[in-house]
């Protein structure tokens, strides 16, 4: 889960990072009278996406009159494809130096890795490699200073910065392990007379792990049928093709949506419904397909844990219950796979033994309709 | 032969007494599976197909000392049992279930790497050597022996692409399931350096996907320090970035893991990567001749 800036920022907060003054405003009379209070401030757009600089969903204003203006502009912009819903008012930094600092997992290493840079501000993937200092953390000990130090070391940070560092690099890396945190990230982090000031926050909390923090304000960056997938325990992504695609496994419903693409069709979204389903669960996942009215339905089961007479009878139910008038087509072997045939030839929908013919199937399938 | 695990590996099921659990005792079992027992707390001195029940892996271990442990836990509580089985001395974990946090998968690691234990996985389909012992999920008809090793980072596509080999009468040594989340156990070296061993195994397929960098590290250790050949398939082409496609760890973040990345890495280490999985088979053979 993706946290907004001031989210991120009022995490930051609790874990005594420091943050520049701010006000929310969700109306420009709100922020010219956060710039009344403020002073010199920076309006920023609250969108889950990067490059809010660019896109100008970013403002400076010396005064009410100017912050009123411009963050009329920004509440009725679309940025990046986003309605601006909210605007983070905040003090204007004096600052002398813009870095880069984050906290991620490392995949390949296992354990988390400090990631830190004097090159801050910029797009991290315009950070040249070597100017990017990268320190595993083995979770066993934890952050100690004398990685800190090194890590300033590689830097060439030393003398007071390097004070700050040792101040501040503990508390984040407390906030990113005890709130669960994918991505801790803050640029640009500010050198400021005051010292380092987080000036962005950019936080991801690993869904797994939401359960255990009721406390967290929960973010709704999925669709109404991507949550709806949530809470039913599917693996579901909205895409912009005709061609609604159902499987079991993510890896096989990745490659059945390539295929649908090698083949020149498009995918309408993507679906595992994972191993083991019931009746119950193939139902639900069918209605939840349905609900986005594609063109062709293709249904792809490879039976191991799942039994093809299940996702048959699942079929079935919906069709009956609902009512199926789309063409499908439809892939089945595996386990109970004679017994899932019969359902459903039934009813009249014949079966396909591989992959390739029902992908070539649902494709030619569209062009018909 | 086979790596990892062969005939004589001792296997313990921890919540064997679950749904889950049982279900997949009786599958391995039936594989020929040398399971010994089965550990569910508050469940000690019952039996499962024929197996001793006991409340602790500690007790597990007093009667009948197990090399393998598989874990048929839910997530919240997976950490506190792969602890337990690692604490008491079992060198192999086999980490079933999907959704255990990012951090408990790291912390998991950690202690393994101390204790000096492989774990395979999370959200893994486990790992088989063909013919003899399965220590997983996957469906026991499709697993033949043979002279092909396989490593995938997902189930089912795996197990169609093992489907396309046993139409084509091509048997494996092992299957081994990375497991789909960003934080897993055993990566593709660690498999391949196995493979690259084992006299038995003449050509190995790995099963990828997009995210990540474990492909292109594979890449880099086939082209510097492997004489068998290699073929792959890779899942996630049409993937758009920024979102998960099912695993947690199938995601294109900030430009990294994409399809094309991986593949041009492989096929500069000389891998050649098909291009639906129909093709494997004819790669194979053509190999193997």
């Amino acid at each position: 889960m993706k946290l907004y800036e001031y989210l991120g920022k009022k995490l930051f907060h609790r874990y005594d990072i420091p943050v520049p003054q701010s006000k929310m405003a969700e109306s420009s009379e709100e922020a010219a009278e956060a710039a009344a209070e403020l002073g010199d401030v920076v309006i920023k757009s609250q969108v889950l996406s990067g490059k809010r600089g660019k896109a100008g969903g970013i403002a400076f204003a010396s005064n009410p009159g100017e912050a009123r203006t411009e963050a009329e502009r920004i509440l009725n912009m679309r940025l990046n494809d986003l309605t601006v819903e909210k605007l983070l008012v905040e003090e204007k930094l004096q600052i002398e130096q813009e870095l880069y600092l984050a906290l991620t997992v490392d995949g390949a290493l296992r354990c988390p890795v400090v990631l830190a840079s004097l090159d801050g501000g910029m797009d991290v993937e315009e950070v040249a490699e070597d100017r990017m200092i990268k320190w595993p953390i083995d979770v066993s000990i934890g952050l100690q200073d004398y990685m800190t130090r090194e890590i300033c070391r590689k830097m060439g940070v030393s003398g007071a910065l390097q004070k700050e560092f040792i101040k501040l690099l503990p508390k984040l890396y407390k906030m990113f392990r005890e709130l669960d945190a994918e991505l801790a990230e803050i640029n640009p982090l500010a050198l400021t007379p005051d010292g380092l000031v987080a000036a962005d926050a950019k936080v991801t909390i690993d869904d797994d792990a939401l359960y255990r923090h009721p406390q967290l304000p929960r973010v709704k960056e999925k669709t109404d049928l991507e949550l709806k997938a949530e809470e039913l325990d599917i693996a579901y992504v909205e895409l912009e093709g005709d061609i609604a695609v159902m499987a079991n496994g993510a890896g096989i419903t990745m490659a059945t949506l390539d295929m649908v693409q090698h083949y020149g069709g498009a995918a309408a979204n993507f679906l595992d419904f994972g191993g083991g389903a019931d009746v119950e669960r193939t139902a639900q996942a069918l209605e939840l397909l349905l609900g986005t009215n594609p063109k062709v339905l293709l249904i792809n089961i490879f039976g191991g844990i799942t039994r093809c007479d299940i996702v048959a009878e699942g079929f079935v139910k919906v069709r009956e219950s609902k009512g199926i008038d789309l063409p499908v087509s439809f892939r089945m072997v595996g386990t109970k796979e004679a017994e899932g045939r019969a359902i459903l030839e039934k009813v009249g929908i014949k079966t396909f033994n591989s992959m390739d013919d029902a992908v070539r199937h649902a494709v030619e399938l569209t062009g018909a309709s | 032969m086979s790596i990892f695990i062969n005939k004589q590996t001792r296997v313990l099921v921890q919540g064997i007494t679950g749904k889950q659990g049982s279900f997949h005792t009786a599958q391995m079992l039936e594989y020929g599976t040398n399971i010994v027992a089965g550990v569910s707390p508050g469940k000690g001195g019952q039996s499962v197909e024929g197996l001793p029940v006991y409340d602790t892996v500690f007790a597990a271990m007093e009667k009948e000392p197990v090399d393998a442990s598989i874990l048929f836990i839910p997530a919240p509580f997976a950490k506190d049992a792969a602890y337990e089985a690692l604490s008491a001395g079992v060198k192999i974990i086999v980490l079933i279930p999907e959704h255990i946090p990012l951090h408990d998968a790291m912390d998991i690691m950690a202690y393994a790497r101390k204790q000096d234990a492989v774990v395979v996985g999370p959200n893994t389909f486990g790992l088989v050597s063909s013919g003899s012992s399965k220590i997983g999920i996957m469906p026991n008809r499709y697993f033949v022996p043979g002279p092909v090793g396989i490593v995938s980072r997902s189930g089912t596509l795996c197990y169609e692409i093992v489907g396309h080999l046993t139409e084509h009468d091509i048997g494996t040594t092992t299957v081994v399931g990375l497991g789909g989340d960003r934080v897993v156990g055993l990566n593709f070296i660690d498999v391949l350096s196995r493979f690259e061993e084992d006299p038995e195994t003449k050509a190995v397929i790995l099963v990828g996907e997009i995210g990540g960098s474990s492909e292109e590290e594979a890449a880099a250790y086939i082209s510097t320090s492997m004489k068998k050949p290699v073929i792959a398939y890779l899942a996630g082409r049409s993937a758009p970035p920024g979102k998960r496609m099912g695993h947690a760890g199938a995601i294109i973040e900030r430009g990294r893991g994409t399809f094309e990345s991986k593949v041009k890495a492989l096929n500069a280490a000389g891998v050649e990567v098909a291009g639906l999985p129909t093709e494997v088979p004819a790669l194979i053979k053509k190999i193997l001749s």
